[in-house]
């Protein structure tokens, strides 16, 4: 039996911000190598795992990066519609991050 | 042209610029040090379209002011240019024009001598670009958007073409002392400088690159603080001026991913800068030096517009809800009062937005939770072409859900708890009609520089 641990366990900054008007970038960056490996190697976040989790076809994923310079996965979505449109409800895009703190990571 | 220094010192007291304050101990600590240039970028489309369409700034003029005054002060006291970039959140004419004028208010209440202001201007009007697509010439679409349509060019307001360093350096070429730029990408306040002294490209726009938000490139996490870049002919070196902020290897590499969809590149007019072989090296205890970033220059000038346009008047309500059946039932009481607007209005020409918090009110579809919360917290949005009209159509959006029929109420004396009788009006509603580019044959053509006086 493989031990989990969430994500926000693991990462030190996991946060989310506009890239742009029609993109939310999110920005999940490690402490350590040890740290930023076992996530990459574990191979749970990636574009399928994103698009399931927000609900999104993976179409709407723009990026999908691991940028070892800064220990960070990073991925970019479209947003539904331009920031601080009517109806949209995060203008800056700071608050959509959450979903990913409670993601399990094996880490064993 | 003075011959090529070996190194230049960017003191940079704030990103955004106005948003909020800029700390004053850690910009003395930097000014004490003698930088070569005080510059902040003061810009920013996080705010959304309404200041660019309204034409007006989100930020407080007593911040612009507070922050004009320090970089003003000390950047004359030392007798070296001070820059800002993208004016008063848009960057739009006037609120270059304010930039300018709160200088020259400045510089009068502290009877500075006499020095030269440089500004330039960054709106683009529509005409320019209808004519341009009349003959056929694309104006493309940024991140998936389609090219700009007439259309949506009619349903534009207020548009800004984004500056590369051209303006910059043809102002510090006539001798500001002083720059207010219009609408800027970020990184080139901090290039033109260094790109006019004689330094690598490359460098010089990664060091407006890692300045650009001040104290968001060092750790821990505090905004608002001063932070020190030097370029040489080989390197970036990048200092916290906090006593309690490092610019560590991975603050500063996790800068340049911050707020941009791919951290290796970014586009500017004139070309990419290219940091996917940046190297990161902690230099001291407070400063991360970085080589090689590269410049690729582009065989045209594409310039990228920013373009927001009004959808109408908005009014705003507030009604929260404790019965769980009613919360259960959300759906049909929004139904309802919906159905009430649709009767009085008909089914266009008004929007009417229902953001539901403790449901998926912060993250809309993107939620994945389906916990049911014990109250709701629900925001009525009302929008019509006439203030009159918005009120009207919020404040039936909002109050009916007081009278939505539910089969199995209990509570018959009202569905909804009203936080207020009334509805409020909020500002205009409007939408980014354009993040798109065009070519453009000259770098300056859209971008003219004036310059003029301040002090005593």
């Amino acid at each position: 039996m493989a031990n989990f641990k969430p994500l926000s366990q693991i990462a030190k900054i996991i946060r989310s911000k506009n890239a742009g008007v029609d993109k939310i970038t999110f920005d999940i960056i490690f402490p350590d190598q040890a740290s930023y490996q076992l996530v990459r190697r574990s191979g749970i976040l990636n574009r399928a795992l994103i698009a399931n989790l927000y609900n999104i076809p993976e179409s709407r994923i723009s990026d999908f990066v691991e940028f070892e310079p800064a220990l960070a996965i990073k991925f970019t979505i479209y947003r539904e519609k331009p920031s601080g449109s009517p109806g949209d409800t995060d203008i800056f895009g700071s608050q959509q991050y959450a979903p990913l703190l409670d993601l399990q990571i094996p880490v064993d | 042209m003075a011959a090529v220094p070996k190194s230049l010192r960017f003191l940079c007291p704030n990103g955004h610029l106005g948003f909020a304050p800029l700390k004053t101990n850690s910009f003395y600590l930097g000014v004490q040090s003698r930088p070569d240039f005080i510059l902040a970028d003061s810009g920013s489309n996080d705010i959304g379209p309404i200041p660019l369409g309204s034409d007006v700034s989100t930020s407080p003029k007593e911040w612009q002011y507070h922050d004009l005054e320090h970089m003003l002060l000390a950047a004359r006291k030392l007798g070296v240019p001070m820059i800002v970039g993208s004016a008063g959140d848009t960057g739009t004419n006037s609120r270059v024009d304010l930039f300018v004028e709160m200088i020259q208010d400045i510089a009068r209440n502290h009877h500075i001598p006499k020095f030269r202001v440089g500004y330039f201007y960054s709106e683009v009007n529509p005409d320019y670009l209808r004519r341009k697509m009349e003959q056929g010439e694309r104006v493309a679409g940024l991140d998936g958007r389609p090219d700009l349509t007439l259309e949506e060019l009619e349903a534009t307001d207020r548009i800004v073409a984004v500056a590369g360093i051209h303006p910059y350096i043809r102002l510090l070429d006539l001798g500001a002392e002083v720059i207010i730029g219009g609408r800027s990408s970020d990184s080139v306040i901090f290039a033109a400088p260094a790109i006019r002294a004689g330094f690598p490209e490359g460098l010089a726009y990664y060091l407006g690159k890692v300045l650009e938000c001040a104290s968001f490139n060092a750790e821990p996490y505090m905004g608002k603080e001063s932070v020190i870049g030097e370029i040489t002919h080989e390197d970036v070196k990048v200092t916290a001026m906090h006593p309690d902020q490092r610019c560590t290897v991975a603050s500063v590499a996790g800068h340049a991913m911050y707020e941009r969809s791919n951290p290796f590149y970014e586009h500017v007019l004139g070309g990419t800068l290219d940091m996917s072989r940046c190297r990161y090296e902690q230099w001291d205890e407070r400063t991360t030096r970085v080589t090689g970033p590269v410049f690729r220059a582009s065989p045209e000038w594409w310039v990228k517009l920013e373009g927001s346009g009004k959808v109408g008047e908005r009014y705003v309500g507030i009604v929260g809800i404790r019965d769980p059946y009613i919360i259960a039932n959300i759906d049909q009481v929004i139904a309802w009062a919906r159905e009430q607007v649709r009767e009085r209005f008909g089914d266009s020409g008004y929007e009417l937005h229902y953001q539901l918090y403790g449901k998926n009110g912060v993250m809309g579809n993107l939620e994945p939770s389906r916990h049911t919360p014990h109250e709701l917290g629900v925001v009525v949005y009302g929008i019509a072409p006439s203030a009159q009209m918005a009120e009207e159509v919020c404040l039936i959006g909002t109050r009916q859900m007081f009278y939505a029929r539910l089969p199995e109420v209990k509570g018959t004396a009202g569905g909804v708890a009203f936080a207020l009788d009334e509805v409020m009006r909020a500002s205009p509603a409007y939408r980014w009609t354009i993040n798109h580019t065009v070519r453009i044959d000259d770098p300056l053509e859209l971008f003219p520089t004036f310059l003029t006086e301040a002090g005593v």
